[in-house]
């Protein structure tokens, strides 16, 4: 371990940690923008976090520990999955601690703790979201397997960085399966960062909700900190994505140049990327849930099919 | 550079190829199909001049002319104007539903990939790969016109198992003579037309576009 990745893993963290509100504002922004609405500041969300951190937090009368301890777990999760995506580096002392597979199980235990403390307090709302982000999860986790193994199979490594080592540093090569597993990596993220065809993340009560529910009994510094996992979670996403299908400006170890000219590099991907998602939501109407398994099942047959055509051509 | 990268780009877009004819698969309204129909068209355009600039073979581009023509602008025009017309915009009612029928896709996927893929262990041509691509195009294609049973999205069925024949042709074999070409292109015309001409007189008999009320041969 060096100093130079000490200093990239520290970059990545605090990077995430400040820039994951930024995201989010810059997508909301541009979907008020697209929807002819007039868009609020760039900086809302962390207005709205400054403001959620200075509120007391209430609880319900009968909410366990386990409902209490559910939103650190959960940031937990998100802030250590930023972590281990290379984002600005791959030289990061880290990421030997989980490889792609881990990284999948770290965001379904995020997803079980907050679909357990949803169910704790035994509201409604809590126990309807609780059980339609399982339906979700079950159904996007094996298909954002599928396009990892993809992008493993070209590298030969479930290592996060070694993929990208392989993918951005060597000769330039088209891969035809990750036109398919883009798009499959496309459907699974909408969903599972709650995005509109699958779930709103604008409205509060509305039968249709699925994250919003699960996070009505939260209040205060608890709800704080589950709305920055969230704008974690869109950029660890956002992250992954660009990791695997746009991985050109990413540092190597031992290059401090190029560690500097990755941020605005990561910035400008993000930027688009975030415009995007916004096009995305404002162009696709809401599906009913019982659309969802078979969205998510598309998405996981084409995530196969990328890997019959890496068999196919020989890639591996 | 574009000479190193031409058997990828190629590869590239038989993938495209290959997963618009999985979204038709899974598309339900008759506008959308329509749609996708006209991109793998584009797609298959893009493949042949590509094909044809490195190969040296004028051929592809005439028969990339034709594709563009037909598949891209006419035949799409010309179906749209129809589902206007009749006004079928709603909803594909399939036979099977629609997950059961991506699975089965799948399968014909797997069963064409590794019936070509010995073959194009052996073949030395630019793009040997995309032979097992063009054969599941044409089953899954054929797949389609067996489950749907509204005429419209079986017409694009035959279509697209038309499209898929033509990319094998041109991948596999760098094009076929130009008499074949401008025969196949004809009958397409033809029968297209004469298949827009059948829906109209469908419609009219009975009042719906649904083949299997044609099974009952008189009106109970």
């Amino acid at each position: 371990m060096s100093w130079l990745g000490l200093l990239s893993q520290l970059m990545a963290i605090v990077m995430a940690l400040l820039l994951a509100p930024l995201m989010t504002g810059w997508v909301n922004q541009w979907r008020a923008r697209l929807q002819n609405k007039s868009a609020p500041s760039l900086l809302q969300p962390y207005f709205v976090l400054h403001k959620l951190f200075n509120k007391e937090s209430v609880l319900a009368e009968h909410a366990s520990p386990l409902f209490r301890a559910a939103p650190y777990i959960v940031f937990g999760c998100m802030l250590l999955a930023c972590a281990i995506i290379p984002t600005l580096s791959t030289d990061l002392p880290l990421s030997p601690a989980a490889d792609a597979i881990a990284l999948v199980g770290l965001f379904a235990l995020a997803r079980v703790f907050i679909s357990l403390a949803a169910m704790d307090v035994g509201t409604a709302f809590g126990t309807m979201g609780a059980r339609r982000e399982m339906l979700v999860g079950f159904l996007a986790e094996p298909a954002l397997l599928m396009v990892l193994f993809c992008a493993s199979m070209v590298s030969r490594s479930t290592s996060l960085t070694t993929i990208v080592e392989t993918l951005a540093h060597r000769e330039f090569t088209i891969y035809p399966s990750f036109l398919v597993t883009g798009v499959a990596f496309t459907m699974v993220s909408l969903a599972e960062n709650a995005r509109v065809p699958v779930d709103n993340p604008e409205t509060h009560l509305e039968l249709t909700m699925i994250h919003e529910s699960m996070i009505l009994e939260y209040s205060g510094r608890h709800l704080a900190l589950l709305e920055w996992a969230a704008s974690l979670k869109l950029l660890a996403y956002s992250c992954i994505g660009l990791a695997l299908f746009f991985p050109w400006g990413i540092a190597e170890a031992n290059a401090p140049l190029a560690l500097l000219l990755a941020l605005p590099v990561l910035l400008a991907k993000l930027a688009v990327g975030g415009f995007l998602l916004a096009l995305i939501e404002t162009l696709s109407a809401k599906m009913r849930v019982f659309r969802v398994p078979e969205f998510l099942g598309s998405a996981f047959l084409l995530a196969v099919i990328g890997l019959l055509v890496n068999i196919l051509l020989g890639v591996s | 550079m574009i000479i190193k990268l031409a058997p990828q780009l190629v590869n590239l877009a038989a993938t495209l190829i290959l997963m618009l004819s999985f979204a038709m698969i899974s598309q339900r309204r008759i506008s959308s199909l329509i749609n996708l129909f006209t991109i793998q068209g584009a797609a298959l355009v893009a493949a042949s001049i590509l094909l044809g600039y490195v190969t040296h073979q004028p051929d592809l581009y005439i028969s990339a002319a034709l594709t563009l023509a037909l598949k891209v602008i006419f035949i799409p025009w010309m179906l749209h104007r129809v589902i206007r017309k009749l006004n079928v915009r709603w909803d594909v009612e399939t036979l099977i539903n629609i997950p059961t029928t991506m699975l089965v896709g799948i399968g014909l996927v797997i069963f064409s990939f590794s019936l070509a893929w010995p073959i194009s262990r052996l073949s030395h041509n630019l793009a040997g790969g995309s032979l097992g691509i063009a054969l599941a195009v044409v089953l899954l294609s054929f797949m389609m016109m067996i489950t749907r049973s509204k005429a419209v999205p079986q017409i694009i069925g035959f279509l697209s198992i038309e499209n898929g024949l033509v990319f094998a042709a041109i991948s596999v074999t760098n094009g076929m003579p130009m008499i074949v070409e401008f025969g196949v292109a004809l009958d397409l015309l033809v029968a297209v037309l004469i298949l827009g001409v059948f829906m109209f007189q469908i419609r009219e008999k009975i009042d719906s576009l649904d083949i299997h009320k044609l099974e009952a041969l008189k009106e109970d």
